[in-house]
């Protein structure tokens, strides 16, 4: 098995989202990093899978210089090596990430033979395009299957599943695939000491890939107006109890 | 011209779909609707479209979303259309992306907003709604999302015409298609449909501590949520995990019991009608968006507010 | 929550360990209108407290602190909030073996009896999980605990609640404050605007931000300290309590391991110094975790994980064990590393109680809320005093800059006489340029630069035979040029830089009342007259000691030393009366000071001036104007190091002149420039002077301290009372001179002590006096005229004997013989002071 998983690097918001003046992206001189959370879960994935099938797992992401961050810390939960596709720190857009990643992805290939599964977050959390895994997989002609919640490599073939209703939906996939996954998909580690100390060493490429216009065009960012209320205090510790149930009765949900 | 895809569930339209009708019928010029699959002309009596499309093929009985996506690609040859309009739901929004693929059109996922013109203007969510993006679409055939529950739905009513044809698939098409449907388990209550949720934070404290959740959300005939916090210390599965990042719910009354309220969990209590916050702090930012509050530790009000509840019921 | 009073007699901002100890002991004492905001959510407001690592280290080499901490860790055990667990200080190097040596001696004079050193295979008994095998040993403390803080503070402030005398407004933001006539009037809050008599800063990071609100400067810089949890450990999956294994302080790598639970904590001041702005921090809305808890920078804590891994692989190399939380916490660092208490100098009723940590929160409130209620605190806590910055102390840039070099010694090994390197040059006297070409060697005093010694003198060492030091802790820091020109000055003269002096003239009709009533001496003494005094706190404890010149009727001079010359400055101005009758100018910067000593010295005065200079002319203890050649000099026959001679004051402008001229007028009698090696030490222990934070302290009195004069002056004066009521008493300890019987250590090298070592009987066991306190040396160093090592240390007075041979100093672990060689006062050299007055 060999399984390539491409994370996004993403701000760790608070409680409160600030701009930065001109409106183009989130402050984020506060805010620490991390990959974006469906994506932490597609790492955590490629490790166990190559951990249970044998083979590599590879990291990729596209960010600026920083990203490295993000590529060394998938690396201290177990993946192989990193591909760092360096920006400037402007935000791309998926076709234009995509269109990065394909290439790089076909480069790989080229030199380290293909890879069997592909894993992408179903969308990222800060922009939300989910579209990006799609676009990669038709460009490379591989089935693609999105919002996968469970996982399991078969004979010759890749079962997953995705939540939909209550019920789930069994797909099964030809390899090699590219699937895109949900938080949920697992629970991620946390790396350990010596594993921290490992993914500093381990290999990581880096080049600069141009960014091409985009034809969905960021005007300007807004956080909207959070209707402030004042919550009505229907009293304190165990004596707002009888509040409590007269007001579920007068929602009519009590019976 | 534009064209809406509407799904269908159990012979209806989705409330979804109907609302991204609204957003397409305001582009202005006619809007088309088109329904996939069985049970698709049934649907199509109900959608106020100019013209309702209903695709018809027998591979279409299981989702298979590269073939809804060769039909959604095969419509504005048909048609004409100008904008492609979906819900934002998981489906469509696989659909779409692939459309977009396939037409070498950008997608823009999660809109709340468009402004008819060239460019299209956008209003679209990020970081699951915390954060607005305005955007200029420069395309000649725009694909749209609608982030679901902010729109109103658009009235049903007869349809112009229907018409009915059965496109031609592929057997690429077909590779990626749900093989399986395991049914949801019996009983209980799911997240997304219940009408109370009693939700967990980090104040809860352990996984054992959910027991006066569990209880009380038992008595209510609700179902049992967490946040983040909680499913990444391992004390819940993540099924039961409301935010950006779990599940979207949308019950009568949703009860946050020692969450604090950060951005991405309230991102998927939004559709709520009624917020009532269980918390030691009277100041937690659960309470800026809490219609309700008690003012305690949940560890005492939640098991006085279960025994109030029995005791009423003799 | 109640409505938002419009008033109250004190405001507390800050919601962390020092704002809610400080509610608690205020409302204990009686206050009963205080009101405590913070601009974030109870119980954890999001400042430093919430990300505490919470454990308890007792033993410090500074005595206030270990006071603080001790009372701190007693508040905690009442609360049930303290754990014991104990705690190591491991040494992986020779040198950190010999400052845990340096340790025992803190823990002995502070009265932490339970400290050891332990063996390495004694280490891996208490740390199982520990390779003590990279070990040279451990300093070992059963009683280093773990606390909750939040919990305590939450205690405490329901304390105060339930006395009636205090309400709490979290989530309230302060928009500014109002000064009315230099007093602080209002605090203007999101909720309201609230007056107040008093409104004390407990705001961790942010005091500079609220400080600068009503234009006081309260010096201090947010920094980072990283902390990682990492876990589940196996070995503490069975653990019933969060903390069974002692905290372990890696003290060579600047690093801790503590278990919580089951995870470990693994916290660091290794890394880089990483400073922060106040304005930088974000508010509790948009952090991500809390406000104080900044992104964890991975990058900086590289080689820390590795030390970790070293020292305990077993939980650290455990690959299960994964890094579940890890942060760039925010702590506050000053510039002198100590706490920002008290009434800041610049505003009236605005105080500061910063810079605080866990370990020391509830100690710190209590003292704070005794310094407000009662007027003075138990624990003497001048150098935490809010007052003691000096302008260019109180600039962003100086803070962060001795911050920026002060954090890589968190857990270093300080001399106590090391120098910064950080800016220096800042206060340059006149007479810099002769100094250096003499090749001064520059201490650092309250941003002077100030010459110790001057290597020119090196060949007088030989010509005196003076021995140098074995020791190189002894030796460091040191030269032996000092004591070559005290013996110098002993023989010919000395010219001494005192440019470093503070100086203020309180002036005007209200002068003499102002400051009979501030100061123990009798003021009321002829124009003329040089009087060295006391200042006494209203406990008869000592809060200064100081000279002051009458100049004119309305006109008075005082001097004090540079380092506590803020405090100084702050205590004589709020001894001013509030009719404007008297003022105090800061003269500091006007006059530069030039000291001449030694037998010689009248003779190289009186060749350049021709006013009366002998001895019946111009007496001991007088000051006139006197002319040096065109220069017109205020001379002061006054000495700090015992013998003839005279301090002479010009302005600054021509302080390189007088210097000049009194420099070339002293070749012919072998003048020796000396630095205040001599002047601080030698000179003033042959002579027992006495120095302030050193001997003279709030927690001793002026009998203890011998210092007592046949009567008291008729006026009252703060302290008179108490002071009255002790020369009826015996005395609990007298402070005594002794000296080093015997120098050579076990391995065969004469060590010699430097300060702050117990006295001891000669087997060890400590002295106590009857009010509990610790016999320790106050002030220690050589007596070259003496021939012998001085020590000064308070013995109780069955052992303050003179000639008694039953006593020891401890020093790096060992002890060496003593002898009491005075009780009380009086010099060990020239003890009828015929120098002085010849």
């Amino acid at each position: 098995m060999k399984a390539l998983v491409c994370v996004k690097r993403v701000p760790m918001t608070g409680g409160r989202i600030v701009l930065t003046d001109d409106e183009q992206a989130i402050e984020t001189k506060h805010l620490g990093f991390a990959i974006s959370p469906h994506e932490e879960c597609g790492v955590e994935e490629a490790v166990r899978l190559v951990e249970a099938h044998g083979g590599e797992s590879v990291v990729l992401t596209l960010g600026p210089p920083d990203a490295e961050e993000q590529l060394r810390d998938a690396m201290a939960i177990g993946a192989d090596r990193g591909i760092h596709l360096v920006t400037d720190g402007e935000e791309w857009d998926p076709e234009a990430t995509a269109g990065a990643i394909v290439a790089a992805v076909i480069a790989d290939e080229t030199a380290s033979g293909p890879f069997d599964l592909i894993l992408f977050g179903n969308e990222s959390a800060d922009s939300g395009g989910f579209q990006t895994g799609l676009r990669v997989a038709y460009a490379l002609g591989r089935p693609c299957a999105t919002g996968l919640k469970a996982v399991a490599v078969g004979d010759g073939s890749f079962r997953c599943e995705q939540e939909e209703g209550g019920g789930r939906n069994v797909y099964e996939l030809p390899l090699p695939a590219v699937v895109t996954v949900l938080e949920g998909l697992n629970l991620p580690r946390y790396p350990s000491v010596p594993g921290r100390m490992r993914a500093g060493r381990k290999p990581l490429e880096a080049s600069t890939p141009e960014r091409p216009a985009s034809r969905l065009e960021r005007a300007r960012l807004v956080v909207p107006a959070g209707e402030s209320k004042q919550a009505e205090i229907l009293g304190h510790g165990a004596d707002a109890a009888s509040a409590v149930v007269d007001l579920l009765e007068q929602i009519g949900v009590t019976s | 011209m534009n064209l809406c895809l509407v799904e269908h569930l159990d012979g209806v339209a989705t409330d979804a779909s109907l609302q991204a009708f609204t957003l397409a019928a305001g582009l202005g010029g006619e809007t088309h609707a088109l329904v996939i699959g069985p049970g698709g002309a049934e649907v199509a009596a109900t959608i106020p479209a100019a013209v309702v499309y209903v695709a018809e093929h027998d591979a279409l009985d299981a989702f298979a979303p590269d073939a809804w996506a060769a039909i959604l690609c095969a419509m504005p040859s048909r048609t004409g259309v100008t904008a492609i309009v979906a819900p934002g739901s998981a489906r469509a929004t696989d659909a779409m992306a692939r459309a977009a693929v396939r037409l070498g059109e950008p997608l823009a996922a999660n809109c709340i907003s468009a402004t008819p013109g060239n460019p299209l203007l956008l209003t679209r969510i990020r970081w699951g709604g915390s954060l607005l993006e305005e955007a200029r679409l420069h395309t000649d055939c725009a694909l749209l999302t609608v982030v679901p529950h902010t729109l109103p739905a658009v009235a049903p009513g007869s349809p112009g015409a229907v018409e009915r044809f059965t496109p031609e698939l592929a057997d690429a098409d077909l590779v990626v298609r749900v093989r399986e449907r395991v049914a949801p388990p019996a009983g209980g209550v799911s997240l997304t449909d219940a009408k109370v949720v009693v939700t967990g934070g980090r104040g809860v404290g352990s996984a054992e501590g959910f027991v006066v959740v569990e209880e009380l959300a038992g008595l209510l005939g609700g179902a049992v949520g967490c946040s983040r916090a909680v499913t990444m210390s391992g004390w819940r599965p993540h099924t039961d995990q409301v935010g950006q990042t779990g599940n979207k719910i949308a019950p009568e009354i949703y009860i946050a019991c020692g969450v604090s309220g950060a951005t991405q969990h309230i991102a998927g209590a939004k559709g709520a009608k009624r917020i009532l916050a269980v918390n030691t702090d009277p100041e937690a930012p659960i309470m800026s968006v809490a219609d309700y509050a008690v003012v305690g530790d949940l560890h005492e009000v939640l098991p006085a507010i279960s025994a109030e509840l029995r005791r009423r019921r003799g | 929550m109640s409505t938002f009073p419009a008033s109250a007699r004190a405001v507390v901002i800050g919601c962390g360990i020092v704002g809610n100890s400080l509610v608690h002991h205020l409302t204990r004492l009686g206050w009963t209108d205080v009101v405590q905001i913070d601009k974030g959510p109870l119980p954890n407001p999001g400042g430093s407290t919430g990300h505490a690592s919470n454990f308890i280290f007792p033993v410090d080499h500074s005595k206030e602190m270990t006071q603080l901490t001790l009372e701190s860790q007693r508040q905690y055990i009442e609360m049930g909030l303290n754990t014991e667990c104990g705690g190591i200080e491991v040494a992986r190097t020779e040198e950190r073996m010999e400052e845990f040596r340096r340790r025992m001696a803190s823990a002995k004079s502070w009265g932490v009896d339970s400290a050891r050193l332990v063996t390495p295979a004694e280490i891996k008994e208490f740390v199982p999980y520990i390779d003590e095998s990279i070990l040279l040993g451990g300093f070992y403390c059963p009683t280093v605990s773990v606390v909750d803080s939040l919990r305590a503070g939450t205690i405490m402030r329901e304390k105060g609640i339930d006395s009636g005398g205090l309400q709490v407004f979290a989530n309230t933001d302060v928009s500014g404050m109002d000064v009315e006539h230099g007093q602080i009037k209002r605090v203007r809050t999101s909720r309201g605007t609230i007056e107040a008599e008093v409104v004390v800063i407990a705001c961790g990071v942010w005091t500079p931000l609220l400080a600068a609100m009503a234009g006081a400067h309260i010096p201090l810089t947010p920094a980072v300290h990283q902390m990682i949890d990492v876990g589940p450990v196996p070995r503490f999956e069975t653990s019933s309590s969060a903390i069974e294994f002692p905290i372990v302080r890696d003290m060579d790598v600047f690093m801790y391991e503590r278990q919580d639970g089951v995870g470990l904590e693994i916290g660091s001041y290794a890394h880089r110094s990483i400073l922060h702005d106040p304005e930088e921090i974000p508010s509790v809305e948009e952090a991500a975790l809390s406000p104080t808890e900044f992104p964890f920078t991975q990058a900086d804590f590289g080689p820390q994980m590795e030390h970790a891994l070293e020292l305990m692989p077993e939980i650290v190399g455990d690959e299960s064990v994964g890094v579940k939380y890890a942060i760039n916490g925010l702590i506050s660092l000053t510039p002198d590393g100590m706490p920002i208490l008290g009434e800041t100098p610049e505003v009236k009723g605005l105080w500061s109680a910063a810079a605080v940590w866990v370990k020391e929160g509830p100690g710190v409130g209590k003292s704070v809320a005794e310094w407000m209620v009662l007027g003075e605190s138990h624990i003497d806590l001048h150098t935490s005093d809010a007052s003691r910055f000096h302008d260019h102390q109180k600039t962003r840039a100086h803070t962060k800059a001795r911050a920026f070099e002060a954090f890589p010694k968190t857990y270093g090994i300080v001399h106590p006489a090391e120098q910064w390197s950080s800016e220096r040059g800042l206060r340059i006297s006149p007479m810099y340029a002769q100094e250096k070409a003499l090749g001064a060697a520059f201490y650092e005093a309250v941003g002077w630069e100030r010459p110790q010694w001057y290597e020119a003198n090196a060949p007088l060492v030989e010509h005196y035979g003076v021995e140098t030091r074995e020791g190189e802790w002894d030796a460091r820091w040191w030269s032996p040029i000092i004591n070559a020109e005290h013996l110098a000055m002993r023989e010919h003269a000395g010219i001494f830089d005192l440019s470093a002096f503070a100086i203020f003239d309180v002036q005007g009709a209200g002068a003499l009342d102002a400051l009979q009533h501030a100061v123990m001496a009798q003021m009321d003494v002829p124009v003329g007259r040089v009087v060295y005094t006391p200042v006494l706190g209203q406990g008869g404890g000592f809060k200064s000691d100081l000279t002051i010149m009458r100049l004119g009727d309305d006109l008075f001079r005082v001097v004090t030393g540079g380092a506590h010359g803020m405090a100084d400055r702050k205590l004589f101005t709020d001894a001013l009366p509030d009719d404007g009758a008297a003022s105090l100018v800061d003269v500091t910067t006007a006059w530069t000071t030039i000291g001449v000593w030694g037998p010689r010295s009248r003779d190289i005065l009186s060749s350049v001036t021709s006013d009366e200079v002998s001895h019946e002319g111009f007496p001991f203890g007088r000051c006139r104007t006197i002319e040096i050649g065109s220069q017109l000099v205020l001379a002061s026959r006054i000495s700090y190091v015992g013998d003839l001679g005279w301090e002479l004051y010009v302005p600054i402008e021509q302080g390189r002149r007088l210097w000049d001229v009194l420099w070339e007028a002293g070749q012919p009698h072998s003048l020796t420039a000396c630095g205040i090696g001599v002047y601080g030490t030698t000179g003033r222990l042959e002579k027992a002077y006495r120095a302030y934070g050193a001997e003279l302290e709030t927690e001793y009195n002026v009998v203890e301290a011998g210092m007592q004069r046949p009567k008291v002056k008729e006026q009252d004066f703060v302290g008179k009372e108490a002071h009255l009521r002790h020369r009826e008493e015996d005395p609990a300890a007298i402070l005594c001179t002794l000296t080093v019987d015997d120098h050579t250590s076990s391995a065969g090298v004469k060590r010699y002590p430097l300060g702050r070592e117990p006295i001891t009987l000669r087997d060890g066991t400590p002295l106590t006096d009857a009010k509990g306190r610790r016999s320790y040396v106050t002030s220690a160093g050589a007596g070259p005229s003496l021939g012998k090592y001085i020590l000064m240390a308070y013995l109780p007075p069955e052992h303050a004997v003179e000639g008694s041979g039953v006593l020891a100093v401890e020093y790096m672990d060992e002890r060496y013989p003593v002898t009491v060689a005075v009780a009380g006062a009086t010099a060990p050299f020239d003890p009828e002071n015929e120098r002085i007055r010849s």
